[in-house]
């Protein structure tokens, strides 16, 4: 019996550091099928919606990459991962990357054995109260009960910011954001902690949200960006280049509408060799030449996915802010396509 | 019989090892052996040369970095600046807290309904019925969730319990009310209860490696004395008894020694009740129990008791019913049948599987990892995992700590079995 315990412990553990000896990208040309580690339900930034199709602003870059690898935005498999089980996943290889509104920290980088490829939302972590609590700082949360999701950088942040400012608080730990909504809507907790966008999604699903808000301290950086193993530099390559496609097409003006029109009537020489009609940008990291022109006429580019998930005017409803483009006061930057 | 020893000797040949019959089955043992320590080989091997891959070693000297996060019940002092280590002590204590609560409530919950269950009455033994069927048969998962549920989204909240000013004047009740006296709030967020406080505590000696809380040693000093004293009259009672027939007056006395020194103590360490008071968002003072570690305990207990009652109605249908009818016969009772013919035997039928209905328990306990419980699975193998990313060190020393636990359970169980069992002299 004993024997047979130790067995399977070192079995599991086997199974747990993977086995991931071709690289992911043939991996994945392999399977017809790109694998995307996603949020479990986090409007706007990746969920199923009533057809079960996963609609949201990190899915559509998982589906860019699909289109870029695979030439078909469609085969994408999403895998829905908590905030505790998302780096094992990764780790373990069940994920070809993630793509679900995770901070890229320094140890995540080294000690987790991680590469944080891009950063695709710049974020920080705000709070969400009630209105008729009658706070309007978080600094007056003194006693109160937080909702705070678990294995998350924010549950680190939340503890600092309580010491620092000399006040306490009651932690109720929740798995997800559909488990912290459904406390904080039945009143388990005073105020709901998370990334301000994720904050603004949750608070967008509510059937009340005038009578909730967002608090003014943003007490963090949450440069949230898609994840990959690290040491598959290939890999990475192929996740960044074609994030940082999608910013130069708005950089450049390409639409999802227009690019064909582009393609064909453009003098700009990075834009045709985005595009692929000069150069073997795409060949190099192993993709198709046509490889980014398919994840632009999939997705569209940044500005447009992120209008159409969580932009003004969507129930969401963020301002560009710190992602809109460098040249427009932005953080959102790509380095030279040449 | 002659015949073997007139078989020529023969020497050993190596193809004897697998056409002779004496020496096959050490020849398959061996080959055996040899195979499950090449797979453990290997699998050895894989994981190195995985973590290799990924840069990683295996290592524990995480333990020794800061937390950083905080837990929501702690039994033991702790905060965010705590190591992992202490994260895990934590996580212990409370793991080991619903897991005794829940052995002694699942005990005791499990003998009322399993002897019940036996009742003459129709009704009470059908209810009890039903109890065990659909307790036991429903995965636990579902009673852990259910009961976290009910517990978080039908209690009232705090704000609840707030007499403002407009409706002191109105005179109207606030729309929730504190139980048991005032001292006992029931929230949405967990249970306020009293917290005993200590006016004159005796301080604590510092050992160099531990201190030792000498209030705490007192108390334990009273207790033990008592319970040693209420067992020397109980003796003495007996030894009267067997000599003269009659058995001396004892009820008084025994309240006697056990109460009297305890109170004794406590009136003169002060104690008083610090009784929670609703200030700001939440009850203030007192003990905050979570709703987790209620709802967890519940759950256990209700399910566990379940297979327990089971396991006590087996082992009172084991023991004959001629048993029953001498007691009958000598006049005894029927209470006083159970308690001093039936169950006594009975136990020695029933203290094996309740040893596995304890482990089982204890293991159960890590459910509590789906309402975020801050046991050993939520803070070694949730948060500190999470934090770290030293998946595999954690998983070993959980399996490692679970065992242990799960070890001695078993070996204080079989201690206690052994004492219960008829002893062949």
């Amino acid at each position: 019996m004993k024997k047979s315990v130790f067995l399977g412990t070192l079995a599991a553990a086997a199974l747990v550091s993977g086995m991931a000896s071709a690289t992911t990208l043939d991996d994945v040309k392999a399977r017809g099928e790109l694998i995307c580690g996603s949020n479990t339900g986090l409007t706007g930034f990746g969920a199923p919606d009533a057809s079960g199709n996963w609609t949201g602003f990190d899915v559509d870059l998982c589906r860019a990459i699909a289109a870029a690898v695979l030439g078909d935005a469609t085969k994408v498999k999403f895998v829905p991962t908590t905030g505790e089980t998302r780096f094992t996943a990764l780790q373990s290889g069940e994920v070809d990357l993630l793509v679900r509104n995770s901070t890229w920290t320094a140890s995540r980088d080294s000690e987790l054995a991680l590469d944080f490829v891009a950063v695709n939302y710049y974020d920080g972590q705000g709070f969400m109260v009630k209105k008729d609590l009658g706070v309007s700082s978080a600094k007056e949360l003194d006693g109160a009960t937080v909702c705070i999701q678990t294995g998350t950088t924010t549950e680190l942040n939340l503890a600092d910011f309580f010491k620092e400012n000399n006040i306490s608080y009651q932690p109720v730990n929740v798995a997800d954001d559909a488990e912290a909504q459904r406390q904080y809507t039945a009143g388990a907790c005073d105020a709901f902690t998370t990334d301000a966008s994720g904050l603004a999604a949750t608070r967008a699903t509510l059937p009340d949200a005038e009578n909730h808000i967002i608090l003014p301290e943003i007490i963090s950086k949450e440069p949230l960006g898609p994840v990959v193993r690290h040491g598959d530099n290939n890999w990475g390559d192929v996740v960044r280049w074609t994030y940082y496609a999608l910013l130069i097409a708005e950089e450049k003006g390409i639409t999802q509408a227009n690019v064909e029109e582009v393609l064909a009537s453009t003098n700009d020489e990075e834009v045709k060799r985005l595009l692929g009609a000069s150069g073997d940008m795409g060949a190099k990291i192993g993709l198709d030449n046509a490889a980014f022109k398919n994840a632009i006429l999939a997705v569209g580019n940044y500005g447009e996915i992120f209008s159409r998930n969580i932009g003004e005017g969507t129930s969401i409803n963020l301002a560009r802010g710190l992602n809109a483009l460098w040249t427009q006061g932005g953080l959102q930057y790509a380095p030279p396509f040449r | 019989m002659t015949m073997a020893a007139e078989l020529p000797k023969e020497n050993f040949r190596l193809s004897m090892l697998i056409f002779d019959t004496r020496y096959r089955s050490y020849t398959i043992q061996a080959v055996v052996l040899g195979l499950f320590i090449l797979l453990i080989v290997w699998l050895g091997y894989n994981v190195d040369r995985n973590l290799d891959e990924r840069g990683k070693e295996l290592s524990i000297s995480f333990l020794w970095q800061r937390a950083g996060y905080d837990i929501p019940q702690t039994l033991i002092p702790y905060t965010n600046d705590n190591v992992h280590f202490r994260a895990l002590l934590v996580g212990l204590t409370n793991t080991l807290a619903v897991a005794f609560c829940g052995c002694i409530l699942a005990t005791i919950l499990g003998v009322v309904i399993g002897v019940l269950r036996l009742s003459n009455n129709w009704l009470v033994s059908r209810l009890m019925t039903v109890y065990v069927e659909v307790f036991r048969n429903v995965p636990l998962l579902l009673w852990v969730l259910l009961s976290y549920v009910i517990l978080t989204e039908t209690m009232p909240a705090p704000r609840d319990f707030r007499v403002t000013d407009e409706m002191a004047a109105a005179g109207e009740a606030p729309a929730a009310a504190m139980s048991f006296f005032d001292t006992v709030a029931v929230t949405n967020r967990g249970t306020n209860v009293p917290s005993p406080l200590l006016e004159r505590g005796f301080g604590s000696v510092d050992l160099g490696f531990v201190s030792v809380n000498l209030t705490f040693l007192a108390i334990v000093l009273v207790i033990a004395g008592s319970v040693y004293s209420y067992r020397r009259l109980k003796s003495h009672a007996r030894t009267v008894q067997e000599s003269t027939g009659v058995r001396p007056v004892t009820w008084w006395k025994s309240l006697l020694i056990l109460f009297a020194p305890i109170i004794a103590l406590m009136i003169a360490l002060g104690l008083h009740w610090e009784v929670p008071v609703l200030k700001g968002f939440n009850f203030q003072g007192g003990i905050l129990v979570a709703h987790a570690f209620t709802a967890l305990l519940l759950a256990l207990t209700l399910y566990t008791a379940a297979f327990i009652a089971e396991i006590v109605r087996g082992g009172i249908q084991a023991i004959s019913r001629g048993q029953t009818e001498a007691a009958f016969a000598l006049g005894l009772r029927p209470n006083r049948t159970m308690s001093l013919v039936v169950l006594p035997q009975a136990l020695r039928v029933i203290i094996p599987p309740l040893i596995s209905q304890f482990l089982n328990l204890t293991k159960n306990t890590s459910l509590g990892v789906a309402i975020s419980y801050s046991d050993l699975s939520g803070t070694l193998g949730g948060i500190t995992r999470n934090q770290t990313g030293r998946e595999i060190e954690c998983v070993f020393l959980m399996m490692a700590i679970y065992l242990s636990i799960s070890l001695t359970i078993s070996m204080v169980m079989n201690w206690y079995n052994r004492s219960v069992q008829l002893k062949a002299r």
